[in-house]
């Protein structure tokens, strides 16, 4: 029996190659805004324009460097490229509470999204946070990252303005 | 038992690969294929002995924790499922992780007012306080349900959410039913009247159930059925936002409150206020006799169904986290402020890029209570409040400062200081051991060389007199990005009184990043700690060896 399972496994990873060479769609889950109101992830639109979605988490330092290093420029990124970007907090309950004091005390110009169950998380499968993903004119996801390192802001930048202009992603 | 859970796990396989050969098999046209997409971990580590640390002899040399989950959506379905492996769990993870298997599979229906799961599933109703499900892999908790779920939208406004379930103990499901409704109603979307208005007012309640049957040999007559239900509500205007919720559990005899009769309360509250540059949160929770179990012979972390978050400051660095809270369910009070404010730019403090301050201040106390007599009691009720609000014994308190602030393009700083109570013998559960005073100080400095490299540096100090003394600890980290990092730390406690145990804790880490992979080998000595994620802790113990992380989602 446990045989079977292993190997019809491996029969769907096969056929998984197949099909993996469409674009990833954003799944429908439902999530929170800042100010409690739910929210589903098929909501999530910039007017064909290049979207961000940036897992964090309070507690998460690169996080932080990583988005307090794009609120720096943000406005001019908006010109730009017209970016949106969704901020998504897998911050519990422990610290829900907290996420809009301090995105605010930041000044951040994103919007804000709580997935307290971490069920957006599991959705997109990622493992650890940050992990930042870009999406073109179709929602559909052109380029993921799951690290932060110094100065890796030049470079996020350089994939939204080839995804502003159409250009495929490497 | 086990063949129907095999006999489900294959179904979604099957069903599965039917779809995905449907999609192959209609060719000359965009076929909708579905797509699959997934993510892999695994963690390998070697033992050295090492007496020194007290590290416990590993007779089989190597312990591994793997994990891949793989999820499969075309249109309105999806499915998914993680294959787990254990051979065997790393140390500091429960052994009754062990062998591998497909625990975690589900199958799933979503249109726009309807959403139906079956299979296992993690599910939470308002904080937490009556039903949380969820998993931490790195903790190694998961209380996934397995059974059935529906979330219903009849109308713009109302959510409701029905869950039927048995709970995930490690490789197999408890003995409880796990049985749970929750109604959320958003007044302002509700109510056409309301949508204008400023004030956004949301309701939610909750019911929760749970059946476990009883042999009769204990020493209690115990409840079969023990329900619990919450009330809460959230109220936004503007700049101002408050949350309240209160839960209520029927009396609930178990292994964790010691066969108590007395019926167990939550209340949990955080106000906020928050402009640009400014936010202030103010946060308070009462929680008595409120562990809740779908077994009620479970212990430590196994087998619950709610969940009751810390009110403390979950912290990033290893000095901040050495002496970490973890709520006590069977009865604590506390509360937490924390103020943000960032100094404009241009300003005398602000310099250049602004300045970012955090202070940070929690408390946690035992409730104010009275033991009872056996004599005085005979309901069992164990104990009674001598106020409702009153504070007991001090449990944990940490206050914080954090200065935030970049000087150059190049040069940016972290600095923190705490100062912080802990209650060793409450929340390790050793009692006589003195209460632990300790004051920290960290700096975290990243200077970048050029578009590529950065180098990085952490230097952390902890001060106490009590446990084991003062520690130092240090941490270099080179990145070559985007795809490089080394780095090399050592804890070293040298404020022990014990000159032999004066010992450095040093660790190399080389890492490899590409795209959404990543490969990183470690090696060294772990020191014995508490590892926690949102207030739920395991004991990790010394270790010496080397580690192989490897991590890819698709």
């Amino acid at each position: 029996m446990k045989k079977f399972i292993v190997l019809s496994f491996l029969f769907l990873a096969v056929q998984a190659g197949f099909a993996q060479q469409k674009l990833q769609k954003i799944p429908a889950v439902d999530l929170k805004t800042m100010d409690g109101k739910a929210f589903n992830t098929r909501s999530i639109a910039n007017d064909g324009k290049p979207i961000i979605i940036s897992f964090w988490a309070t507690w998460c330092g690169p996080c932080k460097k990583e988005l307090n290093g794009i609120a720096e420029n943000f406005d001019v990124w908006v010109k730009q490229t017209g970016v949106k970007l969704y901020a998504v907090s897998i911050d519990d309950t422990r610290n829900s509470g907290k996420v809009a004091p301090y995105v605010n005390g930041q000044g951040w110009d994103y919007t804000v999204l709580l997935d307290e169950n971490s069920d957006f998380k599991r959705a997109l499968n990622v493992n650890n946070v940050p992990h930042t993903f870009v999406l073109n004119a179709n929602g559909e996801i052109v380029w993921q990252n799951n690290n932060y390192t110094e100065g890796s802001e030049a470079k996020l930048l350089e994939i939204l303005k080839k995804v502003a202009k159409g250009e495929k992603i490497e | 038992m086990k063949r129907t859970y095999l006999i489900f796990t294959l179904s979604i396989l099957v069903l599965c690969s039917c779809l995905l050969t449907v999609g192959i098999n209609a060719q000359n046209q965009p076929a909708n294929l579905g797509e699959i997409h997934g993510n892999f971990q695994m963690d390998m580590q070697y033992y050295n002995p090492d007496s020194s640390i007290k590290a416990p002899v590993v007779p089989e040399k190597t312990g591994m924790n793997a994990f891949l989950n793989l999820n499969y959506t075309r249109d309105n379905f999806s499915a998914g499922m993680r294959y787990e492996s254990y051979l065997s769990a790393l140390q500091g993870f429960d052994p009754r992780y062990t062998g591998s298997g497909i625990l975690y599979r589900f199958i799933s229906y979503t249109t726009q007012k309807l959403q139906i799961t079956v299979g296992s599933f993690y599910e939470q109703f308002g904080n937490g306080l009556i039903l949380r499900t969820y998993e931490d892999r790195g903790l190694g908790y998961d209380n996934a349900l397995e059974g059935i779920r529906i979330k219903f939208n009849p109308r713009k406004g109302v959510y409701l959410k029905g869950i039927y379930g048995t709970q995930r103990t490690f490789m197999t499901y408890g003995p409880g039913t796990v049985r749970g409704l929750d109604a959320e109603v958003n007044l302002n979307e509700f109510f056409s009247a309301l949508a204008d208005k400023r004030t956004n007012i949301i309701l939610g309640s909750g019911f929760v159930s749970k059946y476990q049957p009883d042999a009769g040999t204990g020493t209690y007559i115990v409840p079969l059925n023990v329900g619990a239900w919450s009330e809460r509500i959230n109220i936004h205007r503007g700049k101002v936002n408050f949350q309240c919720e209160y839960a209520y559990k029927i009396n609930d005899p178990s292994a964790a409150n010691d066969f108590i009769y007395k019926p167990g309360e939550a209340l949990f509250a955080t106000a906020s206020y928050s402009q640009k540059g400014l936010g202030i949160s103010l946060s308070g929770k009462r929680i008595d006799n409120m562990d809740f179990r779908s077994d009620r012979n479970a212990t430590i972390n196994n087998l619950e169904i709610n969940y009751l978050p810390c009110l403390t400051r979950q912290q990033t660095y290893s000095m901040l986290n050495f002496y970490p809270d973890a709520t006590q369910p069977t009865g604590e009070i506390g509360y937490e402020a924390e103020v943000t404010y960032k100094i404009k730019k241009g300003t005398l403090l602000g310099g250049e890029y602004g300045t970012n301050l955090l202070v940070n201040f929690s408390t946690v106390s035992g409730l104010d209570t009275m033991q009872l007599k056996p004599a005085q009691d005979s309901s069992r009720m164990g104990y009674k409040n001598r106020s409702y609000f009153g504070f007991g014994q001090k449990y944990f308190e940490d206050f914080n400062i954090e200065i935030d602030k970049k000087f150059s393009p190049n040069f940016k700083l972290i600095a923190i200081y705490a100062s912080q109570v802990y209650n060793k013998a409450v929340i390790q559960g050793e009692p006589g051991t003195p209460m632990i005073y300790s004051q920290i100080g960290v700096t975290d400095l990243v200077y970048k060389i050029s578009d590529t490299l950065s180098i990085r540096f952490e230097l952390e100090h902890l001060y106490t007199r009590e446990d084991m003394g003062s520690w130092m600890s240090g941490l270099v980290e080179f990145t070559i990005a985007p795809k490089m990092f080394v780095a090399a730390s050592d804890q070293w406690n040298y404020g022990n009184s014990i000159s032999a145990d004066r010992i450095h804790y040093y660790n190399g880490t080389l890492g490899y990043i590409w795209g959404t992979n990543r490969i990183q080998l470690s090696y060294g000595k772990q020191r014995a700690g508490i590892y926690c994620v949102g207030g739920v802790c395991r004991t990790v113990p010394a270790s010496n060896g080397l580690t192989l992380t490897v991590i890819s989602s698709f």
